[in-house]
C-alpha cells in the first residue's frame, strides 16, 4: 500500500519525502483545492520545486484540485488545471465532473484522482467517473465500513485509497453544507470548513466561549482544554442534554485495521492535513511507514506497536483516535 | 411556473404516509416526489406502496417522480437503487452519482438536489447523460442560478428548494441514534418520534439545527415565496415545497397564490411565518450564509 502524505508548504513536502511517503499531495495557493488557508499552499515555482525534489527521491507528487468551481470561477479552475499539468503531476485529484470532463478533453494523457469530495461511495458511482473521464484511482469518503470498503474493491476496477489517520469528518465529503450555512463559506465552494476569519473567542470569568459567525459552538470551564471551533464538533443541546451531538475532536486512526485494509486490496493510505505543520508532517510519515512496513512484511503477526500509538495520540485532535465509521459499532 | 413536493424527509408512518399523498392529490402542486432519501432502513412502506400511491397520483394529474437514496454504500442499497432505476414506468430522481450511471442513457432523469451542480460544464455532462430537470444545490443562490441559466442545455428544466428546512450534511452516523445513546444497527427506529426531526440548539438556547437520522437539516425553515418572481424572471420552471408535519398543503396554497398573482408575496412571506417554527431563511438565495435572513 502506498503511503499518501500531506503538503502544505515546501518543507511539509519535504519533510513527507524524508520520512518516507510515497507520495506527497498539494494544492495551488488559492481557492481551487479544499484547504484553502491564509498562508498554505504552492504558488506555480513552489510547486515546480517540490515535484523536482519528489522525483528525486523517487516518489510522486498528486496536486489537489478539488473545489467545486461557480460558474464565475471556471476558467481560473480550467487554467489551474493547465498549469498542473504542464508541471507535470503525477496525479491530479479532481471533485467536480465538469472539471473533470475538461481535463479529460484536454490533456487526455493526465492521471486522475477522484477526490473524496466527489462523494463517491458505491461501485455504480465510481464506474460512472471511471467510464466518463477514465478516473484511475478513488478517495473513498470517511463513511465506509471495512466490508463495504473490501466489496467496492472486489466490484471496480480502479485503485481504491482510504483515509488513514487524521481529523475526521463525520459528514459525507462533499455532501456538508453547514458551514456555508453559518458563515457563507463551504467546503465545496470555497475550500475551507468553519473558517478562521468567521471564529471568536469570549472569556469570562467562568467561560471561554468560541462562536462561529455569532453562533455558539461550544463552551469551556476554566482549564478545560479548548478546540478549535469546527462546528460539527461543537457541545449542542438536544433533548435536554448537552453533548457532543454531532462528532467530538478525535482523529482517524488505522494502525489497528492496516493488514485487513491490505489484504482488502486498498492501494493507498492517506493523511489528512496539509493545514498541519512540517513537523506533524515527519511526525505522521515516520510512525505510519513503521507501520506499513511492518504490515506488509509479516500481516499475519502484525500488531500495533505501543509507541507507534502514542506517536500518533499526540498529534492528533483531541488527542484521542478512533476508527470511525471502518468499526460498524460507531455509526 | 410549476410548484413541487419534494420527499418526504422524515420517518413517518404508514398510515400518515397514505393520509398525506391522498391530500397531495388535491392540492395545487403539477410534480410530485416519492420515496425515502435519508435512510435504507425506513421502510415502513413497501416498494409496491410506493407504486401505489404513484398511480393514484398521476390518476389525479399529477407528475410524479421516484427519488432515490442519497447515501449509497451497501450492496442492499445498491439492489434497491437498481430496482427503482429500472421501474420502467415513473422518473427517476437521481440524488447519488451511481444512479446516474444506472439511468445514463434512458428515458430522462431528474438530477436531484443532491447532485454537485456547481457549473455549465457538470450540467452540460448530466444533460448528455438523459437528465431533463436539474436541482440547484441549497447552498448556490441567485446569482450562479443566473449563469446556469445562461448556459442551461436545451430541453433542461430548472427546479429550486423554495421552502422547508434545508438539508444541509449526511453522514455514515445516525445522529438520532446517537442522542438517544444507542448504535444505528440497534436504533429502533427512534427517528419514528420526530416528524420534523429533532431539535438541536446551541448552548444559549437558540434553536440551531434538525437531527433527522443521518440527515442534518437547518432549524430554520428556507422561505423563497418572495422571491418567486425573481425565480420567474431568470426562467425557473419548478419551485419545491419540502413536506413537514404541519402545514404542507397551506404552505403550497399560498405559493400557487402568489404564482397566480392572487396574493402579494409580501403577505404569502408573512402568512408563511406561521409555518416556520424556529424562523426563516433566505441567505443562501443572496449569496450570504444560508442562515442569514435578507428583506428582499
Amino acid at each position: 500500500m502506498e503511503l499518501v502524505c500531506p503538503a502544505g508548504s515546501l518543507p511539509a513536502l519535504k519533510a513527507a519525502v524524508d520520512h518516507g511517503a510515497d507520495a506527497v499531495y498539494i494544492g495551488f495557493r488559492d481557492g481551487t483545492n479544499a484547504r484553502n488557508f491564509p498562508g498554505l499552499n504552492f504558488d506555480r515555482d513552489e510547486a515546480r520545486s517540490g515535484i523536482e525534489y519528489a522525483r528525486r527521491a523517487g516518489r510522486k507528487v498528486f496536486l489537489a484540485l478539488n473545489t467545486y468551481p461557480a460558474p464565475a470561477q471556471w476558467d481560473r479552475w480550467c487554467a489551474a488545471v493547465d498549469q498542473a499539468a504542464g508541471l507535470g503531476v503525477d496525479a491530479l485529484i479532481l471533485a467536480d465532473p465538469g472539471l473533470m470532463h475538461y481535463c479529460a478533453q484536454t490533456h487526455p494523457r493526465q492521471r486522475l484522482h477522484l477526490s473524496v469530495q466527489g462523494s463517491a461511495t458505491n461501485a455504480e458511482a465510481i464506474a460512472f467517473y471511471a467510464r466518463q473521464f477514465g478516473v484511475q484511482r478513488v478517495v473513498l469518503p470517511r463513511v465506509l465500513s471495512l466490508q463495504q470498503v473490501r466489496a467496492i474493491i472486489q466490484r471496480v476496477g480502479v485503485e481504491v485509497e482510504v483515509f488513514g489517520f487524521g481529523s475526521l469528518c463525520v459528514m459525507v465529503e462533499g455532501r456538508c453544507q453547514l458551514s456555508s450555512y453559518v458563515t457563507g463559506a463551504s467546503p465545496n465552494m470555497s475550500g475551507v470548513c468553519s473558517p478562521a476569519y468567521a471564529v471568536r473567542w469570549e472569556e469570562t470569568p467562568a467561560q471561554r466561549r468560541s462562536r462561529l459567525n455569532g453562533v455558539l459552538i461550544d463552551a469551556y470551564r476554566p482549564g478545560e482544554p479548548a478546540g478549535y471551533p469546527t462546528l460539527c464538533k461543537g457541545r449542542f443541546e438536544v433533548g435536554g442534554h448537552t453533548y457532543y451531538a454531532i462528532e467530538e475532536p478525535t482523529s482517524l486512526n488505522v494502525l489497528d485495521i492496516l493488514p485487513q485494509l491490505q489484504q482488502a486490496g486498498v492501494a493507498a493510505i492517506k493523511v489528512e492535513g496539509r493545514q498541519r505543520s512540517p513537523a506533524y508532517v515527519a511526525h505522521v510519515t515516520r510512525t505510519l511507514r513503521a507501520a506499513l512496513d511492518a504490515s506488509a512484511r509479516d500481516p499475519a503477526g502484525y500488531a500495533p506497536r505501543p509507541e507507534w500509538i502514542a506517536a500518533l495520540d499526540k498529534v492528533a485532535e483531541g488527542a484521542c483516535h478512533t476508527l470511525g465509521a471502518y468499526h460498524r459499532p460507531w455509526q | 411556473m410549476k410548484l413541487s413536493l419534494g420527499p418526504i424527509l422524515y420517518f413517518w408512518d404508514r398510515d400518515t404516509v397514505l393520509d398525506f399523498y391522498a391530500r397531495a392529490a388535491d392540492a395545487p402542486v403539477d410534480i410530485v416526489y416519492l420515496g425515502e432519501t435519508v435512510c435504507s432502513k425506513r421502510r415502513a412502506l413497501r416498494a409496491e406502496d410506493w407504486l401505489g400511491i404513484a398511480e393514484r397520483l398521476e390518476a389525479a394529474g399529477k407528475e410524479v417522480v421516484l427519488s432515490t437514496l442519497t447515501l449509497i454504500e451497501a450492496e442492499s442499497e445498491l439492489g434497491a437503487m437498481r430496482r427503482l432505476c429500472e421501474n420502467g414506468r415513473f422518473t427517476v430522481e437521481a440524488n447519488d452519482v451511481g444512479a446516474v450511471n444506472l439511468l445514463a442513457g434512458g428515458a430522462g432523469f431528474v438530477a436531484g438536489p443532491h447532485l454537485n451542480v456547481y457549473n455549465a460544464g457538470t450540467l452540460d455532462m448530466l444533460a448528455q447523460a438523459g437528465a431533463r430537470r436539474w436541482v440547484l444545490p441549497v447552498e448556490l443562490g441567485r446569482e450562479e442560478l443566473a449563469a446556469l441559466q445562461a448556459a442551461r442545455p436545451a430541453g433542461m428544466e430548472t427546479e429550486v428548494f423554495a421552502f422547508g428546512r434545508l438539508p444541509l450534511a449526511f453522514a455514515a452516523r445516525c445522529f438520532t441514534a446517537r442522542a438517544h445513546n444507542v448504535s444505528k444497527d440497534d436504533c429502533g427506529f427512534c427517528c419514528a418520534d420526530y416528524a420534523d426531526g429533532m431539535l438541536l440548539s446551541t448552548q444559549e438556547g437558540k434553536p440551531f439545527l434538525i437531527l433527522n437520522g443521518i440527515q442534518t437539516q437547518s432549524a430554520e425553515t428556507c422561505n423563497l415565496v418572495a422571491e418567486l418572481p425573481e425565480m420567474q424572471r431568470l426562467g425557473v420552471d419548478v419551485a419545491r415545497i419540502s413536506p413537514q408535519a404541519t402545514g404542507t398543503f397551506e404552505i403550497a396554497e399560498i405559493f400557487r397564490a402568489v404564482l397566480d398573482d392572487a396574493l402579494d408575496s409580501n403577505t404569502g412571506r408573512a402568512r408563511l411565518a406561521a409555518y416556520a417554527p424556529h424562523q426563516s431563511c433566505n441567505g443562501y438565495w443572496y449569496g450570504r450564509p444560508g442562515m442569514d435572513w435578507i428583506n428582499p
